[in-house]
């Protein structure tokens, strides 16, 4: 067998799932010792692709190679002996047990005694070795989002891999924690692994990777090319097939009534401790008023309080009503609509299908409600007409919800909030975790609902976001707003500081 | 490079068993074809028992037909069984539908048929009051004792998030000692562990009771309530398939978090689901006594609230596929009765429960028999 340079080579693969054809003749070459970043939009064919890779699926036709050698993986089982190791954006840990046992379940050894001790120091020098720092007697609950998925790498890597997969690492991080992922990233290609990437951060991918492949629409668009002269512009060309605007036009447009204001607002997060104190703020019709925040500053009690589903204490009114303290129904009464922050737990019904979906908040009224009866023809024709209107890609409107990327599921929610005509929108990171295409389809939307005159309160930890879309920017920090100024005349490092608990200049 | 070498394997057939996980959509008919399958294999296991222990599963097997579905005569007695079965089945469904364990149609059963017994027994009408009377009002107040049976767990699951597997199991036994208490005492006929028989205005109409105008109907116990059970199947089918409050069942099922989100009152739906689940159960229980016993006695259910989940199961929560599942639950209690070893009806029963629950993972994986290359 000659030495290859490879340690991957996916040669003309095809995934095909009935009515879809997931992966067209797609290569992908991983060199060994690099990062290759992996690009497209989401329903792109990069899961499906990985998936092949890590033996979770089996493609339709097509080779693989692992370092030369011809391989066909029937489980997971087989890819991981070959070295491949796959951390995915959802974490698959034991909250309840320590570090160390998360990273020995599954295996065989200890083959009867635990000597955890022994263990313990094993996995001190394997974070050693990579600077994956994490006390291997933390309790899984315990740890920040940042160390849970340091542990996910660990586990890998304890089994031997010498290929990664990483599905969309930095998708859950705080700016600070991407940091020194990247760096993370780097140690372990220094030391001889070689690196899959999935990304949908364009930056991270020009600041880390050393070639690209993308893909669109099952096909590959840029095959291993270098990131040598690679901008974030032809990047998103490729993944989009067309340009992509990155500040969406934002008319200038007088605001009108006020819509929905808050006077005092406190309410407590899950804990029991104060996440709002004393929160008053006002939207106007026709007007995207952005809440800037470091995360667990308030934000997701904000929405919940408006939305009826958290008690607090204060007014809320919408047009008049009082809104504070009252089931969720009364909000989506009064025009309320809703993009929770999180869309699959929250937003949709995972094994229901799209038309289902899209009748959580309709099914009330005429024509889907008839009385007591609900007419699943007009329910079905409402949901194909969304299905087209709002682009949502799914073989069917029978499909169900668990089936769909985060893009179209996120589209379903839209096309449903949206539907119901709203006289106040609240959204919560409404382009968290989407493609390019995907953010600007959504970022237009919200757009098009204040040229509507619909009030919209924007929360979004992306201040590039809330630059391009509101009207004014209020931050919040530890529950308190600690300012609002208009969109146009804010400036970002004041932004900065206000959200971390600096005063207002 | 560290590269481990391919898992090496001690011996090999030529074949080997793939499973994988379904990416595509589970296909339309495979739930139905897995529980039938479930029955067939379960017979195919109780008849290599039989053969074990020295019977002979045919003859045993075509006797059980026969037993069950051989004559106009036992087919009546395979749906006198079925009757209460379907009710307490499609109240399971019901409950399950929406994700609340309620295991307590036992004892729903049983209060409804003592809440139908008052209407006799207190007494709510008079002694010469006709069948229209008696009967509808003793549909209602089966379905009251039910759901009252219900709710008590509904309601604590609702306000204090008490446990409904707990609460009704629980109340199961409660049920049938305060059953027992006024057939012991107060209602005791001469001593008995029964109530005197009710007059004939509190019975259901039986085939046998048009014995005189069609002769072949002469001893069929077969009565109304195998309509009302029909019926039931239909209207709750309607509920959660075409309805408002099905809907906001199946909603809540899947995703609380969605459910509330979208405004349905969840705590409200908690109660009434668990009242109607209850319901239909306790009409059950009218149904077996003023169809089949005549008056309040001990023992009138073999388990049939215990019976309801497995039926709930296997018909795979589809109310219209509880029809069919009840009337083989039924031929399986009937045949209890004729068939030495009289277990060979529990050791089927027990076997089906364990290939349905088993057989989910056909809905969630595909097995291929591949070529070892």
């Amino acid at each position: 067998m000659p030495e290859t340079p490879y340690a991957v080579e996916m040669e003309n693969i095809v995934v095909r799932f009935p009515g879809v054809l997931a992966n067209n003749q797609v290569n992908l070459k991983l060199k060994q010792g690099e990062i290759h970043a992996l690009l497209g939009e989401n329903g792109a064919g990069k899961s499906t692709l990985m998936n092949v890779l890590a033996g979770l699926y089996r493609p339709t036709s097509g080779t693989l190679k692992v370092y030369g050698a011809p391989v066909t993986f029937h489980s997971p089982k087989d890819a991981i002996a070959r070295g491949i190791g796959m951390v995915h954006q959802h974490f698959m840990l034991a909250p309840t047990l320590t570090v160390t046992e998360n990273i020995l379940l599954g295996l065989n050894r200890p083959r009867f005694r635990l000597n955890l001790k022994q263990f313990d120091e094993e996995i001190v020098a394997l974070q050693e070795q990579y600077g994956l720092r994490v006390d291997p007697r933390a309790k899984i609950w315990q740890l920040s989002v940042g160390e849970q998925q340091r542990v996910e790498i660990l586990k890998t890597l304890y089994r031997g891999a010498s290929i990664l997969i990483l599905d969309e690492p930095t998708a859950v991080l705080a700016p600070a924690e991407i940091e020194e992922f990247m760096h993370t990233m780097r140690t372990m290609v220094a030391q001889g692994k070689s690196i899959i990437f999935i990304s949908h951060k364009l930056q991270e991918v020009t600041a880390v990777a050393d070639r690209i492949t993308v893909l669109r629409k099952g096909q590959v668009t840029a095959e291993g090319q270098s990131i040598e002269g690679m901008t974030r512009e032809k990047l998103a060309q490729l993944m989009v097939g067309r340009g992509i605007v990155f500040s969406v036009y934002k008319e200038a447009q007088e605001p009108g009534e006020v819509v929905l204001s808050l006077q005092d607002v406190h309410a407590e997060n899950d804990k029991g401790l104060p996440a709002l104190r004393g929160v008053s703020l006002a939207v106007r019709s026709g007007e995207i008023l952005g809440i800037a925040g470091v995360a667990g500053n308030g934000q997701s009690e904000l929405a919940e309080v408006i939305t009826g589903l958290r008690p607090c204490t204060g007014h809320i009114i919408i047009n008049g009503e009082e809104l504070g303290n009252r089931p969720p129904i009364t909000a989506i009464r009064q025009g309320v609509s809703h993009i929770p922050e999180d869309r699959t737990h929250v937003g949709s019904a995972p094994n229901l299908s799209i038309t289902d979906n899209t009748m959580m908040k309709s099914y009330r009224q005429t024509p889907i409600s008839q009385g007591w009866r609900i007419n699943y023809t007009v329910a079905h024709d409402t949901a194909v007409k969304l299905k087209s209107a709002y682009d949502i890609l799914a073989p069917s409107v029978d499909t169900l919800a668990r089936k769909l990327s985060g893009g179209n599921l996120q589209k379903v929610i839209l096309a449903r909030e949206i539907s119901a005509q709203p006289q106040l929108m609240v959204a919560v990171q409404p382009t968290r975790g989407l493609d390019v295409g995907a953010i600007e389809a959504i970022q237009t939307l919200l757009l098009e609902q204040r040229k509507a005159g619909t009030a919209v309160l924007l929360i979004s930890e992306e201040l590039e976001e809330l630059f391009a879309l509101s009207d004014r920017i209020a931050v919040i920090s530890e529950g308190r707003i600690m300012g609002i100024m208009d969109a146009d005349a804010a400036d970002v490092n004041q932004i900065g500081m206000m959200m971390t608990g600096g005063k207002e200049m | 490079m560290t590269t481990s070498p391919a898992p090496k394997r001690k011996f090999s057939l030529p074949y080997t068993l793939i499973v994988e996980k379904r990416v595509e959509d589970t296909p339309r008919w495979l739930p139905a074809a897995t529980s039938i399958g479930s029955v067939l294999i379960a017979f195919l296991i109780a008849g290599i028992i039989l053969k074990q222990i020295g019977g002979q599963p045919l003859v045993v097997m075509r006797f059980f037909f026969q037993a069950t579905f051989g004559s106009w005569a036992v087919i009546s007695d395979t749906l006198v069984k079925a009757t209460p079965l379907i009710l307490v089945g499609l109240g399971c469904t019901v409950a399950f539908k929406m994700k609340l364990w309620n295991i307590g149609a036992e004892g729903q059963f049983y209060m409804g048929a003592f809440f139908a017994s008052l209407v006799v027994l207190l007494p709510m009408v008079s002694a010469d009051a006709s069948r229209w009377t008696v009967i509808p009002l003793m549909m209602v107040m089966g379905m009251i004792g039910g759901a009252l049976w219900g709710f008590i767990p509904g309601f604590l699951k609702a306000r204090f998030a008490v446990n409904e597997i707990i609460t009704t199991l629980m109340l199961n036994y409660v049920a049938i000692l305060w059953n027992n208490f006024w057939i012991f005492n107060a209602w005791s006929d001469a001593g008995f562990q029964m109530t005197p028989q009710f007059m004939r205005a509190a019975w259901l109409p039986r085939l046998t009771d048009y014995a005189r105008q069609y002769p072949t109907l002469s001893g069929m116990t077969l009565h109304l309530g195998i309509l009302i059970a029909i019926l039931a199947a239909v209207i709750v089918w309607w509920i959660l398939e075409r309805s408002r409050w099905g809907y906001e069942i199946k909603l809540t099922g899947d995703n609380k978090e969605a459910a509330r989100y979208a405004g349905i009152n969840i705590s409200r739906n908690i109660i009434l689901v668990m009242m109607f689940s209850g319901a239909l159960a306790g009409l059950a229980g009218m149904s077996e006594i003023s169809g089949v016993v005549h008056r309040l006695q001990e023992r009138i259910s073999p388990g049939y609230g215990f019976t309801g989940i497995i039926i709930a199961w296997l018909a795979k929560l589809n109310p219209i596929a509880v029809i069919p599942v009840s009337i083989l639950f039924g031929a399986l209690i009937v045949a209890g009765r004729e068939i030495q070893p009289a277990g060979l009806s529990s050791l089927l029963q027990g076997i089906v429960l364990f290939m349905v629950i088993s057989s989910d993972f056909l809905l969630r994986y595909k097995v291929r028999v591949a070529h070892r290359s």
